[in-house]
């Protein structure tokens, strides 16, 4: 039931791409993401698509995990192919009906479709290969600058790691609430929309209960250990550059000159 | 026989590399008016078992019957048999919803589709059964003490009228006071309705006084399956496997052990006095 | 020389009704003294609502006493300046094992406390690893907490706390939640800190057989001290333990039992030995 639930799809084993530091990888992945969109043309999007499968290949994750990601999507992908085919204006290849097919169009599908599959398992790497912890962390350190602007950062990153903590246990306890009302002859799966969201009521309300009862217990345990804030904290697991990561940039920076000149000259 | 359980097993997450057996081959007979206390502890399938008993999980392989009829058949009716089987689960008073504590009691029976009348004399029945004041009826469920909302929430249960009683840990977390109460509950329960209790614990000493038989669980199989002083008697395979006699068990073969001629099958401490009462006006105390 | 001292310590819940306005007060402490020295096992006893767990959370400044003062290693917990001081001196666990642990690895959990304190990351890897070596869960330092069992969670809060450096902790009915094994499990640790590491416990429970090993017991009842003593001189009491309806250890219970009916048996039997060795003296064997 919804104990099969996984959050955060991280793929444990060992590479280089594993140990890499999270700051690189979230860099790593937007660039890659903007090089994307960079420019329109077949061999700028080969080269994307072979620098992905050479870091998919050292980061040792079987290729099927990385496609699980594009299930979920695959609906917006279609609808994404059917505006693209028929909304694009052009010279006409195919007319059915009112509706026309246009060289241009089929051109853009294609490449509407390569993009949102490199882009979708361009993330998935990122995701299989750094724990939820390490990409809070990550984020909070990328963050930083704007503690100046008053952007509460380190609260931020300290809520999202606690959900990741606790979204395992509140789903268990919703399979629990629910398989109690069950017993007692809650039905969950029948009936209209009304009635169905009216079902929910016996599982909603004691659900938000026990969240509330939790966040109280973890608030009153932090500050019991002395918790006050990121002011003055050190960090058990601080984030530190090392010579892997400056590399790993650096070919980041290589292939970002090889696509921009692929653009360019191609 | 009420509930057969016909050599059933059951994976946790079938086809998944983590996957593992949680209960190995059971077979089991429920008749009407038993109390029963099942034994086990944290991991051994006493919940998943007990969740199979109404029908909220279902089998890997094998089958249950309920009044003779298998309960994973398509058209057999799941609603009627959870009224009939009613499970209380660990920690019942998260379940409560209702703004007041009569109304949750109804939840249960209005579930049935029963008229209103019936829904609230049952749920009046029930609250009076574990002993819920009157004055209480109109409180919200959260100004209780801990050991009052889980009455509530047996009450609950009990308002659908079933004649299997399933509580799975019904004392877990509340102090002595509040586990007395619950167990004496329930002890009263069974002498007024006869109806038959399953009562889940981890503990020998809440259930050695009051159960007619045990059903002793490990690793997803069944250990055990007789009368107490029986089960009582493989103190020491229980001992091996976590589980542990009543206390008195254990005082009782050590004074034998000494030379002592005591009765080993004592399980209270009534008996276990009365047997020593018994060696020391022998020899004359 | 006192870790912890509380004089006169009385404290007051306002009730409120559901418009906010103050309806009364509830005292749940009473006027309470006690002086606890460096080094000490202490057990404090009583069911819920008793106080107990108010008191507890005086001695870490969650609670401020509304009348009286409570010290902490000689700090004043209403000073606000302390405060930070007095928690890292006094830890704190808490019974709810899945509600206290911050981190999603094991050693990342522990290391929560130091990381407050500002302690320097390598001293923190090596209080996490003594901490973890000290209740042994080093092995699962790499694990989700998820993942472990109820008694293996509340040993890793405690060395969360542990790591800390405290110079007491005070566990708030760590064991209320889980199975005998895991509560068998935390009060193996607890002592081990007590003996080995010479850490001041305070421990807070309402599971009689959990006090035998503690150097002296306090007992609370609404919101007194109701018996104070080494756990003996308690478990001498076995009518008055009744009367504040706490559970008595089968052994105590049948040696009682047996006084009563002219057996000169010595008060406050403990354990299974003492019992059959006494039988054994009186029947001359």
């Amino acid at each position: 039931m919804l104990r099969d639930i996984t959050l955060g799809q991280y793929y444990q084993t060992d590479s280089v791409i594993h140990r890499l530091d999270p700051r690189v990888k979230l860099g790593g992945t937007l660039l890659y993401m903007i090089s994307l969109f960079l420019f329109e043309n077949i061999w700028g999007h080969l080269l994307a698509a072979l620098f992905l499968a050479a870091v998919i290949r050292i980061s040792r994750v079987p290729f099927r995990f990385m496609v699980r990601g594009m299930k979920t999507i695959l609906f917006l992908i279609l609808i994404t192919v059917t505006f693209n085919l028929f909304l694009t204006p052009g010279e006409a290849l195919v007319t059915v009906w009112k509706l026309t097919i246009t060289r241009e169009g089929v051109r853009m599908a294609v490449f509407m479709v390569i993009r949102l599959t490199l882009l979708i398992i361009g993330s998935s790497v990122m995701t299989l290969t750094t724990t939820p912890n390490n990409l809070t962390d990550g984020l909070e350190k990328m963050l930083g600058p704007l503690k100046l602007l008053k952007v509460p950062v380190h609260e931020v990153a300290m809520m999202m790691s606690i959900a990741l903590r606790f979204i395992p246990i509140l789903l268990e306890e919703t399979d629990k609430i629910m398989k109690a009302q069950m017993a007692r002859g809650a039905d969950f799966d029948t009936g209209n929309l009304i009635q169905r969201a009216k079902a929910l009521v016996p599982l909603l309300v004691p659900l938000f209960i026990s969240a509330f009862r939790r966040a109280n217990d973890l608030a009153m345990a932090m500050e019991a250990r002395c918790y006050r804030g990121g002011e003055g904290r050190t960090k058990m697991k601080p984030l530190i550059y090392r010579r892997c990561d400056y590399i790993a940039y650096l070919v980041i920076l290589a292939y970002l000159v090889c696509k921009v000149l692929a653009g360019v000259l191609l | 026989m009420a509930l057969k359980v016909d050599h059933v097993s059951y994976l946790y997450e079938e086809g998944m590399p983590l996957s593992r057996k949680a209960l190995d081959d059971i077979c089991l007979d429920i008749p009407q008016d038993q109390f029963i206390g099942v034994i086990g502890h944290t991991g051994s399938g006493k919940s998943t078992l007990m969740q199979h008993l109404n029908g909220l999980l279902t089998p890997t392989e094998g089958h249950i019957y309920y009044m003779g009829r298998d309960i994973s058949a398509k058209d057999f009716d799941r609603k009627m048999l959870r009224s009939k089987v009613g499970l209380v689960f660990q920690y019942p008073e998260h379940q409560l919803f209702e703004t007041d504590v009569f109304a949750d009691v109804c939840f249960g029976p209005k579930n049935l589709g029963l008229p209103k009348e019936e829904i609230e004399g049952r749920a009046g029945e029930a609250l009076e059964k574990v002993g819920i004041p009157r004055e209480m009826y109109s409180m919200s469920p959260f100004e209780l003490s801990g050991g009052q909302k889980r009455r509530v929430a047996i009450a609950g249960v009990l308002a659908m009228q079933p004649e299997i009683l399933i509580l799975d840990e019904p004392t877990a977390g509340l102090d002595p006071r509040g586990r007395e109460e619950i167990l004496d509950q329930i002890r009263q329960l069974r002498r007024q309705t006869h109806i038959t209790v399953l009562l889940v614990s981890h503990s020998m000493e809440d259930v050695a006084e009051y159960v007619d038989r045990i059903i002793v669980m490990n690793q997803g199989r069944i250990m055990y399956d007789d009368v107490p002083k029986a089960v009582f008697a493989h103190y020491r395979e229980l001992e091996q496997v976590g589980l542990a006699a009543p206390q008195v068990t254990y005082i009782m073969n050590a004074l034998k052990e000494s030379g002592l001629e005591v009765d080993t099958q004592a399980t209270t401490i009534q008996e276990a006095a009365c047997s020593l009462r018994k060696v020391f006006s022998a020899v004359g105390r | 020389m006192d870790i912890i001292e509380a004089k006169e310590v009385s404290f007051e819940y306002v009730r409120r009704d559901e418009e906010g306005n103050v309806e009364g007060t509830t005292r749940a402490v009473d006027h309470v003294s006690l002086d606890i020295r460096q080094g000490e096992f202490i057990a404090i006893l009583g069911h819920n609502g008793s106080g107990k767990s108010t008191l507890a959370k005086h001695m870490n400044a969650i609670l401020c006493p509304t009348e009286g003062t409570v010290w902490v290693d000689g700090k004043d917990t209403r000073q606000e300046s302390e405060i930070w001081n007095i928690r890292q001196s006094a830890g704190m666990v808490f019974q709810n094992p899945d509600n206290q642990i911050i981190g999603q690895v094991v050693e990342e959990d522990v290391g929560f406390g130091p990381e407050n304190m500002g302690v320097p990351t390598e001293e923190i890897w090596e209080r996490v690893e003594e901490s973890l070596k000290a209740v042994g869960m080093y092995q699962y330092r790499k694990h989700s907490p998820n993942k472990l069992s109820g008694g293996q969670k509340q040993r890793v809060s405690i060395a969360g706390v542990l790591a800390m450096h405290p110079k007491c902790i005070v566990l708030d009915e760590p064991t209320a939640m889980l199975d005998p094994n895991g509560r068998r499990e935390v009060i193996r640790a607890v002592r081990a800190l007590n003996q080995v590491e010479g850490v001041t416990v305070i421990l807070i429970t309402h599971y009689m057989e959990e006090i035998i090993h503690a150097d002296r017991v306090f007992v609370m009842d609404q919101g007194h001290i109701a018996m104070e003593g080494t756990p003996r001189e308690i478990f001498s009491q076995v009518e008055r333990l009744k009367a504040l309806r706490l559970d008595v250890p089968q052994v105590t219970l049948l040696a009682y039992e047996l006084q009563k009916s002219g057996i000169p048996l010595p008060d406050g039997i403990l354990t299974r030995e003492e019992f059959v060795e006494e039988v054994g003296k009186l029947l001359g064997k």
